[in-house]
């Protein structure tokens, strides 16, 4: 559906996009990955005709960019990072503009509206002005422009962001009820949305492409090893922590399966560990088991996996030792583990 | 059919702010302050005349109709910043120039959407002076064709600084800026025409064919003159070419 050769915008100074490729099959979700300013937008622009590449190629439903941008246009809607709508209209009449200049026949236009305002959930707002309109319902009503003259390819700019945690949930459900009809691309700073709401992920960073494969597959290729956070307390609990926890760090080493123990920190009485275990290799019963028979209070034992987070800096980390960005991602990760 | 859904929302947006009523309240107090002083003066010369006992012909046409133009003219340049200056700094500031560039239409149809709502509101302003004017048939019998042709220059004239307006709100994000560039250059292109008070040289030719207000002259006293039809209408065409370059190079450099 949309198949991209080596892509590339450069401006005076800097290169914004630089030799991307990849392609998008039929009805997949593809979550488009990179921090701030690593040429996402610059990439989606590129792809709905807002800009010409420098060099490179883009075909969309097999219409190519830059010879048949009007085609291309037709077959693509478009939610920009904020949604273009008028605060002057009321969303009813926003809507009527948008199909028309979409191309919209004019009978059966109303229905679709009506229906589109149905699947976005802005019915309830349908005669106020959109510039009154709380953020949420301004971008659901962003969403609504964009699929109303039902394309193939949606391009959804941070479909989520500004958003509060319920707004977030469920714009993340209406886009995944909107695959299969759609090809949808959506991009994101934000980890845990790609892992919930797609199937493919593109990996950008600072304009290059760092990895392109399912989100299956991505996590499994660099996972193998299980990585588990620990945390016990002696059982005198007056007892000196910087002995107690040498001691600990050796009994635990000696659990069959675990390849490495790291002591993070030894506080309010309590010692931290995060231990990782050798490829495909299940230690938590083990590790149970090893810290009750010595007779330590066992406080906590999750496993942390490697999210998609970890890919992700690894993945953008090695390309580049100074790592893209990875603050604001970890920031803005924090703030989204509320709600789920 | 895309040009005309965009004049729509155009005027949509017009009506919807207060800038519409804004501008035609002020101009039409403006026009209506002109049109009672010209008449008063007209009624004036007519009484000191009769009492004088001198019977000369006086033309409404020339003392009235005329001299309303003239000014008019001259106002509308200072209103015209203000039609122009959101057309597109305002989607550039909000990102809906995005929506409408990534949609199926031409940047053509985009322009002269655009500038056919500013037109409309545009002509609505004239449209006021007409009532006036409609009034001078109840106690005279003044030239309606040399009327039109009085309000086909100011159409036209406006046209082609709605075009130049156009052009600059297309190339910055900033409502103000183009607001007071539009102004600028306005009012130089009516003052290049002073020139040519002090002085016949070239330049002064030069700068008085340049000028809009000059061109406005024989449309004022009812002389449809192909010279000055043709400089109004290439200067709209320019304008608006221009503003397809800017247009187009959002895309190249954004």
């Amino acid at each position: 559906m949309i198949k991209v050769q080596g892509l590339t915008k450069r401006y005076a100074r800097n290169v914004a996009v630089d030799h991307i490729s990849f392609e998008v099959q039929k009805g997949q979700i593809v979550g488009f990955l990179g921090p701030n300013g690593a040429g996402k937008t610059t990439t989606m622009r590129m792809l709905t005709c807002f800009m010409p590449p420098t060099e490179g190629t883009a075909e969309v439903a097999g219409y190519d960019v830059i010879n048949d941008p009007m085609e291309v246009k037709r077959r693509i809607g478009y939610l920009p990072e904020t949604p273009p709508v008028y605060p002057d209209m009321e969303v009813v009449e926003y809507l009527d503009f948008v199909g028309r200049i979409k191309g919209m026949p004019k009978e059966g236009l109303s229905k679709r509206i009506n229906e589109v305002m149905e699947k976005c959930a802005v019915t309830d707002v349908r005669n106020k002005q959109i510039g009154k309109l709380s953020k949420g319902y301004r971008q659901r009503v962003g969403l609504a422009q964009a699929i109303l003259h039902n394309p193939d390819v949606l391009i959804l700019d941070e479909p989520t962001s500004g958003l509060d945690p319920h707004q977030i949930i469920e714009t993340r459900d209406l886009i995944k009820g909107l695959a299969g009809e759609h090809t949808i691309i959506l991009s994101t700073h934000i980890l845990p949305e790609v892992e919930q709401t797609c199937e493919h992920v593109v990996i950008i960073a600072r304009g290059k492409l760092v990895a392109t494969d399912t989100v299956e597959h991505l996590t499994s290729r660099l996972r193998g090893a299980e990585t588990v956070a620990l945390e016990i307390m002696p059982r005198d609990t007056n007892a000196d922590l910087n002995a107690f926890a040498p001691s600990v760090q050796q009994r635990l080493e000696q659990v069959a399966g675990v390849s490495r123990v790291i002591h993070k920190d030894s506080k309010d009485g309590r010692v931290h560990f995060t231990i990782e275990s050798l490829k495909d290799r299940h230690i938590r019963p083990e590790l149970a088991r090893a810290v009750v028979e010595s007779g330590w209070q066992l406080h906590e034992l999750h496993g942390m996996g490697l999210s998609l987070e970890e890919i992700f800096l690894e993945l953008t980390a090695s390309k580049d030792t100074t790592a893209a960005e990875p603050v604001p991602v970890a920031a803005a990760t924090a703030s989204e583990e509320a709600p789920q | 059919m895309n040009t005309l859904t965009i004049c729509r929302k155009e005027l949509n947006t017009y009506f919807r702010s207060p800038i519409a009523y804004f501008v035609l309240g002020i101009f039409a107090l403006l026009a209506g302050y002109f049109f009672y002083l010209f008449v008063y003066a007209f009624v004036r010369q007519g009484m000191v005349a009769a009492m004088q006992g001198q019977n000369f012909p006086m033309n409404m046409d020339e003392m009235v109709v005329r001299g309303v133009l003239q000014n008019l003219s001259v106002i509308g340049l200072f209103f015209l910043p203000m039609i122009t200056m959101r057309l597109f700094a305002e989607e550039k500031r909000s990102g809906t120039i995005e929506l409408l560039v990534t949609s199926p239409i031409r940047d053509a149809e985009i322009i002269l959407g655009k500038w056919l709502g500013a037109m409309v509101l545009y002509a609505a302003m004239m449209g006021l002076v007409l009532i006036s004017f409609l009034t001078l048939f109840a106690y005279g019998k003044p030239d309606w064709r040399a009327m039109m042709v009085g309000f086909l220059g100011l159409l036209l004239q406006g046209g082609c600084l709605l075009a130049i307006g156009t052009f600059i709100s297309s190339c910055t994000k900033n409502q103000i800026v183009a607001g007071i560039a539009t102004f600028g250059v306005t009012l130089l292109l009516w003052v290049l025409s002073y020139w040519s008070d002090f002085d016949a040289s070239i330049t002064s030719k030069v700068l008085n064919y340049i000028s809009v207000t000059a061109h406005m002259d024989s449309f004022s006293k009812g002389v449809l003159d192909l010279k000055d039809l043709i400089y109004y209408v290439s200067m709209t065409v320019l304008g608006l070419f221009l503003t397809a370059r800017s247009l187009e190079s959002i895309r190249w450099r954004a």
